[in-house]
Order: structure tokens, then C-alpha cells, then sequence
């Protein structure tokens, strides 16, 4: 088969089995647009901002596990992609990006539209390639799939002249079933040794703690996670990007842990004697203050990437492997023992997990005649029997959905926890529903972060993708407003906006449904009415509390334990 | 801590820039760094000079490792190794007395000369970067016109090297 560079391009994602592809049309990509048209195997989505392609292409991951695709023009097209794919790079999301870029005879001549992609986007991809030979335009391709979607995923980047697709210079095409890189080999399976002295240290645990995070869902770990849990009777905590990996609903689960996470999960973090940390990264938004995290704990590490390892605190049980095979073999090897850990000494340490969860430190006032932005949370659960997939924006209603969503299955959750990259959500909600047409999908935002893509409610009418927004309109940037109350004596320094559209009119231009909800009692009926609009997006306007703060807080340079509790609770008695 | 890391990398335009940029971007030292290709011209040796205690290196050669175009890399500071560097000076002769002078030294440091003029020597010498340190310390700064070094290279003694 003989085909143009162009052709390569779109036979290339065929023969790779990509869905979907998210662009925007430009001078340096219009031989692989012209390639594009007319054939249904590879659906185009046609955005309204590049930034609004990254985010879709990552919701599309994130809620598939397959590569996300961007394909846009060199120069601005480009540009406008970094922060969509700093946003995959941070949470380790399979991405491929295709970019346009000058004609190689012209590159570095500061020629119309162009700019150093490769450069730009180098701290924030995994791999990137600048292809300069039409011969290996496919095997490049391959090698980007590859890389994305092995090991730690991520994004890669193929930046691609635009002589190479010149339609009138043809080539024999080939697509590399596999490919193997000499310098690229991660490791799948867990080194034995280093499993067995695990298990030992596991069954000597009297205060044993599981931490697993968003390395379980990149991993399809869920299940074993669920059954190591279940096997040894540990409690377990989540990180943000981990919600999910293990079900919300069981008694096992701590909630979350961190800077927002519960109580119970950062107490018994500080207090355990054995920790084992599963894909997690130990961020410093779930550490606070190192020099005293986990001071009493021998540390278990299961990560795939050795730079993971002992990068922010050191570990006595390193494990490089995914965390299938890895949780697998763990389970074998307790099983095998035929040892359990000491029962007493277990039933005890859940006596006293017990004692803090009894504070309920997500607890609120219920009888407000204000909407509580974790009212409507927990009524978006029940309304959806906690089966959606939720995307979200950054902000304080970013943790209400952490923290009040139960997330039973993986996958479910969507949200930018490393970069925190507000604009993130609507977008991502376009490339879950076209994932997964028959479900609901529900985007959280903030009525500042939802303006970031705004643009992008055009596509979703164009694609015909159903999402319901719940806005949770504190008329602030509720997350910047909190810090300034807790730290900055309150003076608000530029965290509100004078001018906020009205949403329900600016859904209605988009070709949407816009709905205003100012009381409690009227929450739960607009989320049923708007679930029952199958076919129509949905953009629902909730006036909530602006007063309202995210608690528990680890505020900066605190430890875990160091949580401050809403001024309702008042631990000390609790506990007395 | 000095610590000398060898790498073998991909041939690849753009992958010394990823090194380059790493130590960059993670705030890294880099004291040195030289690169050239292997006998297969595929691969590229590298070798970099830092500084840092122990974790640090270690983030660093995981880092390292990480990149795409990094086939393998070894502390060799670790084990029983040579380091070389190689200088070139040029330091200005105006009379019979410091074109003695010069010479002598030179010579006690096995260094070549090899261009000479009226008024100016341009001496070659090679050794572990200390030995340089210490050529130099024993010249008046008014006598150099100009320093050139490769920054320092190594290799393992015995059987062991660092190969594909
Ligand atoms: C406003 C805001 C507040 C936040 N507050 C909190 C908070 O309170 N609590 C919290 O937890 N986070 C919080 N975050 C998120 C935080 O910034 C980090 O993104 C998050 O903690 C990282 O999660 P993780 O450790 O699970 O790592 P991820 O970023 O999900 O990384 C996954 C890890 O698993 C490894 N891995 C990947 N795939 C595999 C595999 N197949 N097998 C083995 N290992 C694998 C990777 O190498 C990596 O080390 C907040 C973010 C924002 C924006
Ligand atoms: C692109 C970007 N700019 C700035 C920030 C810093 N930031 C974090 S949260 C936040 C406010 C978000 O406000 P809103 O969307 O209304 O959510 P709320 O906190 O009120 O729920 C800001 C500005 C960010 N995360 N992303
Ligand atoms: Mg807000």
C-alpha cells in the first residue's frame, strides 16, 4: 500500500484503533484534514479551543483507559495545547498529540506560525519527536502510542512538518504490529525477594494502614485492591486520584486523606506502624509537613515508576512493578503463609479508627435556608445511585465532590489533582460522554472555573453530548477566598468577580437547557429533571452558601494530624 | 558529594537538550558535562559531573533513567574508576626566563606544548580535573590568555564497562 504522508497519519490511528481524535483545523495540518475527510473510521471532534481538545482527549483516557488524540496546527495551535497536556503529564494519562509544524526547509527561520513545539513541550510530556523522514512517520507514530500507554503513562507528543504529509510524494506503508525500544523496558512484575519481605512486614503490622492512589486506577488494579483489602482486614485511605480503586460505601474506607481528607484516614496515617502505599506519590498535598509524616510507620512502596520511590520519603519496602501483578503475587504470598496478622492487636486499632470517625468531621448544617454546596453533592449521589461518571473543575467544589460522592468503581471520577488545572471539566465531560453515550455524566464547576472553556458548550451541542453542569455559584473563587479568610485576615484580594454571566441565558445561547436553583427544597427536583433530559444538556445555576469553607484542613507547613475542623466541632469532646 | 555519571543514550537530535533541561528544571547541579558518539553511531556517550548527597543523586540517575532516550547509566564515582580531562592552554612567553619557567612546569605535568610563537605557548595536557586545578594554581593569572577544558570523562577499571 502506497500512501502520502497524510494518509500515513489517519491510516496510522486506524490500524492503532482510535475512536475518536480531538482538533482544530490550521495551514501546518490541512494535508492530514483533507485525509481526514470523508472517512467515518477515526470521528473527528471539532473543539473551539485547542485547550478544550487536551481536556476532552484526557476524559476520554481517564474514563477508558485508552489514549486520548489531539491533533492541531503548528505555532498558536500548539501553544494553546500546553496546559492539556501538563494536565495528563501531571496525572499520568495516556495522551498522543499530533501537531502540524512549518515545512523542515524552513524550521528555525522564525517562518509564519512556527515555534520550537518540541521545545515548549519537552518539561511536559513524556517523550516527544519532531519527525523529519516520511519513512518513519508511521513506526514514530507506533513508538508514541506505545510509550504513552506502558509503563507510568503519559502524554507524547509527535510534532509533524508539513512536507512530510505532502499528498503527492507516496510511500509503501507498513504499521508495526509491536515495537520494542532498546531504551525503554518498564518493569511489569515485582522482584520476589522484595514481595516476600513485604508479606512479613504486613503480618507483623499491629497498626497497619493502606494508602493507595491513582496508580491503581491507571493500573486496573481495583479488584486486587479490593480483595488484599478484604483478605487482611486493613482500613484503607485514598488519594484524590485514587477515589474509587476501592468502594466509598465500605466500612474499610477511611475517606479520603490529605489536606482534605477525613479525620479518621490522616489520624490513623500519623498513628500506623506499617504503611503500605499502592501507586500513590506521596504529594505533599497528602504528606504536609514531611518531617513528621508517618513518624511511627515502616513504609511498603508499590509504584511502577522508581523515581516515585523514596522521591519525598524514604521506604523500607521498595516494590517496582504495576500493581496488578504486584498486588497479585502479594496475595498469593499471604495466602501461601498461611499466617494472619495479630487479630487482637487489629481489633483494637479499629476500636480507636472507630473513636475518630465518630467525630463525623464532614458534618454540616443541615437546616440552613442557604443550599450547601455538600447538600447538593450528596443529593447528585443519590440521584444518580452514585454511578455517574463525575468530571470536575478545581476549587472548593472540587473536594465537596471528593468528599461526598461515594465513588464505588474506578474510572468514575475525573479531575486534574496535579496541575489543578481549572477549565478542566466541561471539556472532559464531552470526551466521557462520547466514551460512554448511555451513562451520566456530570460536571462539578465553579462559576469561575467553568468561564475558562466556556466555549466548549458549542461542541457539545454540535457532538450531541448530554452532560448535566452543576454549578455551584458561590459568586467566589471559593478555594482562594478560604485561604485568604485563614491566613490573609480575610481581606479578599481579587477572588470574586463583579460581572458573573447569567448561566441559565448563556446556556440557553449555546442551544441548552439553564436552570436557576436558590432553595434547599428545590435541589433534589431540578437534579431529577435534569437527569430525566436524556438528550439535552443541562446546565444547572446552584446560589449556594458563599460563606461556605472545605473542611477538614491541613493548612501549609502543618502536619497530618495537625487538621483544622469546622468551628462546630469540637474534637477534644468528641473523643473525651 | 562528586559524583560522576556515565550514560549511553540514543543518537537522537533533542537528547541532550532532555538532559540538559532535567537537570534544569529539578534544580539539579551540573558541573560538567561532555557527550560525543560511540563507536555505533546510533549511541552517544555521556558523561556528566554533579554534586549532591545521597538522595539526591539517586532522584537524579531515576530521573536519568526515566528519559526515553537513556539506554543505561552508571555511577561510576561508585566504583574503581579513571577520570580524565583534557586542557588546552594558551599563556603568553614575553621572555626567555618565563618560556623556561613555563616549560619546566609543563614538563613536571606532563603536559605537551604545541604551538609555539614569539610571545605565546599553547600547552596540552590531560588528567583527573585536580590535576588541572593545581597546573593552574601554579601560573600568575597574568601570565593565561586562555583556558579551554573538555570537562572530565571516565571509565572503569578492570573488565566491567558500561555497553549495550
Ligand atoms: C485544590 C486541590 C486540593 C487537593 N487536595 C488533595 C487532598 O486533600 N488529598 C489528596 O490526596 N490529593 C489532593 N489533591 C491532589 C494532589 O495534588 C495530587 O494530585 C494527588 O494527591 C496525587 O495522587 P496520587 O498520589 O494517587 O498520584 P498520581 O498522580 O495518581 O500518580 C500515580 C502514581 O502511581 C504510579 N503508577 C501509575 N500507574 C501505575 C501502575 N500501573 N502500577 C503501579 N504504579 C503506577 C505512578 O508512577 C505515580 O507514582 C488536591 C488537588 C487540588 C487541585
Ligand atoms: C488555570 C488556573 N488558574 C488559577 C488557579 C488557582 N485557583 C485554584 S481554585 C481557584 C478558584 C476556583 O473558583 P471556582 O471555580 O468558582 O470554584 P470554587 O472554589 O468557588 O468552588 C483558583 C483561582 C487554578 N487552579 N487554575
Ligand atoms: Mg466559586
Amino acid at each position: 500500500m502506497e500512501l502520502s504522508g497524510a494518509e500515513i497519519v489517519v491510516q496510522a490511528l486506524k490500524d492503532e484503533g482510535v475512536e475518536f481524535i480531538f482538533g482544530y483545523p490550521g495551514g501546518a495540518v490541512l494535508h492530514i484534514y483533507d485525509a481526514l475527510f470523508g472517512q467515518e473510521d477515526v470521528k473527528h471532534v471539532l473543539v473551539r479551543h485547542e485547550q478544550g481538545a487536551t481536556h476532552m482527549a484526557d476524559g476520554y483516557a481517564r474514563a477508558t483507559g485508552k489514549p486520548g488524540v489531539v491533533l492541531a496546527t503548528s505555532g498558536p495551535g500548539a501553544t494553546n495545547l500546553v496546559t492539556g497536556i501538563a494536565t495528563a503529564y501531571m496525572d499520568s494519562i495516556p495522551m498522543v498529540v499530533l501537531t502540524g509544524q512549518v515545512p523542515t526547509p524552513v524550521i528555525g527561520s522564525d517562518a509564519f506560525q512556527e515555534c520550537d513545539t518540541v521545545g515548549i513541550t519537552r518539561p511536559c510530556v513524556k517523550h516527544n519527536f519532531l519527525v523529519k523522514d516520511r519513512r518513519k512517520l508511521a513506526e514514530t507514530i507506533k513508538k508514541a502510542f506505545h510509550i504513552a500507554t506502558t509503563g507510568r503513562p503519559g502524554p507524547v507528543l509527535v510534532d509533524i512538518p508539513k512536507d512530510i504529509t505532502d499528498p503527492n510524494v507516496k510511500i509503501p506503508y507498513h504499521y508495526p504490529e509491536t515495537i520494542s525500544l532498546r531504551s525503554y523496558k518498564p518493569k511489569v512484575k515485582g522482584n520476589p525477594r522484595q514481595i516476600k519481605k513485604a508479606a512479613e512486614l504486613i503480618l507483623q503490622a499491629r497498626r497497619p494502614m493502606i494508602y493507595a492512589g491513582g496508580g491503581v486506577i491507571l493500573g486496573e488494579a481495583a479488584t486486587e485492591l479490593t480483595e488484599f483489602t478484604r483478605l487482611l482486614g486493613f482500613p484503607i485511605t485514598l488519594t484524590l486520584m485514587g477515589l474509587g480503586g476501592y468502594p466509598g460505601t465500605d466500612r474499610q474506607f477511611l475517606g479520603m486523606l490529605g489536606m482534605h481528607g477525613t479525620y479518621e484516614a490522616n489520624m490513623a496515617m500519623h498513628e500506623c506502624d506499617v504503611l503500605i502505599a499502592i501507586g500513590a506519590r506521596f504529594d505533599d498535598r497528602v504528606t504536609g509537613k514531611l518531617d513528621e509524616f508517618c513518624p511511627y510507620a515502616k513504609i511498603i512502596h508499590i509504584d511502577v515508576d522508581p523515581a516515585s520511590i523514596a522521591k519525598n520519603v524514604p521506604v523500607d519496602v521498595p516494590i517496582v512493578g504495576q500493581v496488578k501483578p504486584v498486588l497479585a503475587d502479594l496475595i498469593a504470598e499471604l495466602k501461601a503463609s498461611g499466617k494472619k496478622p495479630d487479630a487482637d492487636a487489629l481489633a483494637a486499632w479499629w476500636q480507636q479508627i472507630e473513636r475518630w470517625r465518630a467525630v463525623d468531621c464532614l458534618r454540616y448544617d443541615r437546616e440552613s435556608p442557604l443550599i450547601k454546596p455538600q447538600y447538593v453533592i450528596e443529593q447528585l449521589w443519590e440521584a444518580t445511585r452514585g454511578e455517574a461518571y463525575v468530571t470536575s473543575d478545581v476549587g472548593q467544589h472540587q473536594m465537596w465532590v471528593a468528599q461526598y460522592y461515594k465513588f464505588d468503581r474506578p474510572r468514575r471520577w475525573i479531575n486534574s489533582g496535579g496541575l489543578g488545572t481549572m477549565g478542566f471539566g466541561m471539556p472532559a465531560a464531552i470526551g466521557v460522554k462520547l466514551a460512554h453515550p448511555d451513562s451520566d455524566v456530570i460536571c462539578v464547576t465553579g462559576e469561575a472555573s467553568i468561564q475558562m472553556c466556556i466555549q466548549e458548550l458549542s461542541t457539545a451541542l454540535q457532538y450531541k453530548t448530554p452532560i448535566k453542569i452543576v454549578n455551584l455559584n458561590n459568586r467566589y473563587m471559593g478555594m482562594v477566598r478560604q485561604w485568604q479568610e485563614f491566613t490573609y485576615e480575610s481581606r479578599y484580594s481579587h477572588s470574586y468577580m463583579d460581572t458573573i454571566p447569567d448561566f441559565v441565558r448563556l446556556a440557553e445561547a449555546y442551544g441548552h437547557v439553564g436552570m436557576r436553583i436558590e432553595k434547599p427544597e428545590d435541589v433534589r427536583p431540578a437534579l431529577d429533571e435534569a437527569l430525566k433530559m436524556k438528550d439535552r444538556l443541562v446546565f444547572l445555576d446552584f446560589i449556594t452558601d458563599r460563606t461556605e469553607n472545605v473542611y477538614p484542613m491541613v493548612e501549609a507547613g502543618k502536619a497530618q494530624h495537625e487538621m483544622r475542623l469546622p468551628p462546630w466541632i469540637n474534637v477534644d469532646r468528641e473523643l473525651a | 558529594m562528586r559524583h560522576i555519571i556515565s550514560l549511553l543514550l540514543e543518537n537522537e537530535a533533542g537528547a541532550l537538550a532532555r538532559v540538559a533541561g532535567l537537570f534544569a528544571a529539578r534544580g539539579y547541579n551540573i558541573e560538567a558535562l561532555t557527550v560525543a558518539p560511540t563507536e555505533d553511531p546510533t549511541v552517544s556517550r555521556m558523561t556528566i559531573v554533579t554534586r549532591g548527597d545521597e538522595r539526591i543523586i539517586e532522584q537524579i540517575t531515576k530521573q536519568l533513567n526515566k528519559l526515553i532516550d537513556v539506554i543505561k547509566l552508571l555511577d561510576i564515582s561508585g566504583a574503581d574508576h579513571i577520570e580524565r580531562e583534557l586542557m588546552l592552554l594558551k599563556v603568553r612567553t614575553h621572555n626567555g626566563h618565563d618560556r623556561e619557567e613555563i616549560k619546566r612546569l609543563s614538563d613536571i605535568f606532563r603536559g605537551r606544548i604545541i604551538d609555539v610563537t614569539a610571545r605565546s605557548y599553547v600547552i596540552e595536557m590531560t588528567g583527573d580535573s585536580a590535576k588541572l586545578d593545581a597546573f593552574l594554581a601554579n601560573l600568575a593569572p597574568s601570565q593565561i590568555i586562555e583556558v579551554v577544558r573538555s570537562g572530565p570523562t571516565g571509565i572503569l577499571r578492570g573488565e566491567r564497562g558500561l555497553h549495550l
